[in-house]
């Protein structure tokens, strides 16, 4: 018998909790769309910053478009403030290979030079396959290579379920 | 009738954009989705995305066009390609070479896609037909027949003001026999189940046989403008027009230009919109052109954003 799941929403506030006080006033945070999205709305609320929330979509920055060409995604980017020269909070809910915060970060950019990006994911799954690690971490869960670790928002809680590769 | 099947592979994939007619409602809607992500590159401080690295672009145009030429090349520099851009019309095809030679040889110099403006309709089908495996083609404009991006562009604008096309009348007024871009807007506006589209002009310029193509035809300027949500104005293509169509360009401004007295009778909500170059005084006042109502140079902006969508879609395509 396979060990529960965390409860997500136990995750982020631990996360909060860790991030207290060691986030600038001023600092901008950018959740990833959808999941980082939902994690990134919890923490922003919970440590009350200043500067409203940012959203990235990762898809023109994506390292597979010559394999599978363009990903359909109906939202954009949208960063409510100004990126350079401040400390960013960059949320997303599951770490895998980074490449998606390798995207994220080349996405990021294209609005100007931060002075600091942090990373905050709410739970990571190993074999990550470039040099980018959390400086906050919801939990470890291992994940069997046959397996996908997902994250969904059941009328407005969120759940992390496991679930065999099709 | 031209064989736009070419288009779309068996995989239901774009392969090349050579007509807005064929396209389902679902893939107009994929690249519109597709360039509202591109609006917003627009807007940054890096206006540019690494989607086609490495990949080269041949803007080949054997009829002139600086403007259509400028906005592929932005469209195509902002996504990261490489861009050529060859004016045939007053190189090669002069001293004696075939089409098919030209691109032969620009396809032995890597070309990745073709962007082609030709004034024989059906010359990029001809390209289309006889390029390599992965090597892509896009109508920029052919004779009388398509002009596909710009129809993509109207039908952009017209989602980007209006939301929804289930309840629009649109008038198209003007040269709409020698015009590619009615032809293209009336595809994807009956695709995109427009249920009244109109279009107005004088008999020899809009002939009765339009009818065929689901859209209304008036020839009287007011019943045209009655109650219109979106008037696309075409320019009065004073080099295509060969013998006496028009008693005088004066003659027709008079009857079916558009001024504020005319506009008045649309909808007070209503959108006019031109694909330019403008002829102030002939097709459109100055004051209709300048007005509140106008959307003629946010067209020109939403142009690169749909031709960066066309281009990344059919090159993630192409992997």
């Amino acid at each position: 018998m396979p060990e529960p799941l965390p409860d997500p929403e136990q995750l982020v506030r631990s996360m909060a909790d860790a991030m207290r006080g060691h986030i600038g006033a001023d600092a901008g945070m950018v959740g990833i769309y959808t999941g980082g999205a939902w994690v990134a709305e919890r923490l922003h609320r919970m440590l009350g910053l200043s500067t409203p929330l940012g959203h990235l979509a990762v898809t023109l920055h994506r390292d597979d478009f010559a394999r599978i060409g363009l990903h359909r995604e109906t939202r954009r980017s949208h960063i409510p403030f100004t990126v350079e020269d401040r400390e960013i909070v960059l949320v997303d809910d599951i770490l895998h290979t980074g490449r998606t915060i390798r995207a994220a970060l080349n996405e990021l950019f294209d609005f100007g030079r931060p002075k600091a990006v942090r990373l905050a994911v709410m739970a990571e799954r190993g074999s990550r396959e470039l040099p980018i690690a959390p400086d906050y971490l919801g939990a470890m869960i291992e994940v069997r290579p046959d397996e996908d670790l997902l994250l969904s928002n059941e009328n407005g809680r969120l759940r992390l379920a496991m679930v065999t590769r099709p | 009738m031209m064989n736009n099947n070419l288009q779309v592979g068996p995989d239901g994939k774009l392969r090349h954009l050579l007509s807005t007619e064929g396209l389902s409602a679902e893939m107009i809607r994929r690249i519109l989705d597709t360039a509202d992500q591109f609006v917003s590159v627009s807007e940054r401080d890096v206006k540019k995305v690494p989607l086609l690295r490495g990949r080269s672009v041949f803007n080949v145009f054997f009829e002139g066009s600086t403007r259509t030429r400028t906005t592929f090349e932005i469209a195509a520099k902002r996504l990261s390609a490489d861009v050529i851009n060859l004016n045939v019309a007053v190189s090669s095809t002069s001293k004696g070479e075939s089409l098919l030679d030209t691109v032969y040889n620009l396809q032995a110099m890597d070309a990745d896609m073709f962007v082609v403006r030709h004034s024989q309709s059906g010359a990029p089908h001809l390209i289309a037909r006889h390029v390599k495996p992965g090597v892509a083609v896009i109508n920029a404009g052919d004779g009388r027949h398509a002009h596909p991006t710009q129809g993509l562009l109207d039908m952009y604008t017209i989602r980007h003001y209006k939301k929804d096309f289930r309840a629009l009348t649109v008038a198209i007024v003007g040269d709409v026999l020698h015009s590619r871009v009615a032809r293209s807007d009336i595809h994807g506006l009956t695709t995109l189940g427009v249920p009244e589209v109109r279009v107005v002009g004088p008999r020899t310029l809009v002939p009765g046989d339009l009818r065929a193509m689901g859209v209304r035809v008036c020839h009287d300027m007011a019943e045209g403008m009655k109650g219109a949500d979106v008037i696309i104005m075409l320019r009065l293509q004073n080099e295509r027009m060969s013998g006496a169509m028009l008693p005088s360009a004066g003659e027709f401004a008079k009857t079916f230009g558009l001024t504020p007295d005319k506009l008045a009778l649309a909808k007070p909500d209503a959108i006019v919109m031109h694909p330019g170059p403008i002829n102030r005084g002939v097709e459109i006042d100055s004051s209709v052109a300048d007005g509140r109502a106008s959307v003629i140079l946010p067209q020109v902006t939403f142009g690169i954003a749909v031709r960066m969508a066309v281009m990344s879609i059919i090159a993630g395509n192409e992997a």
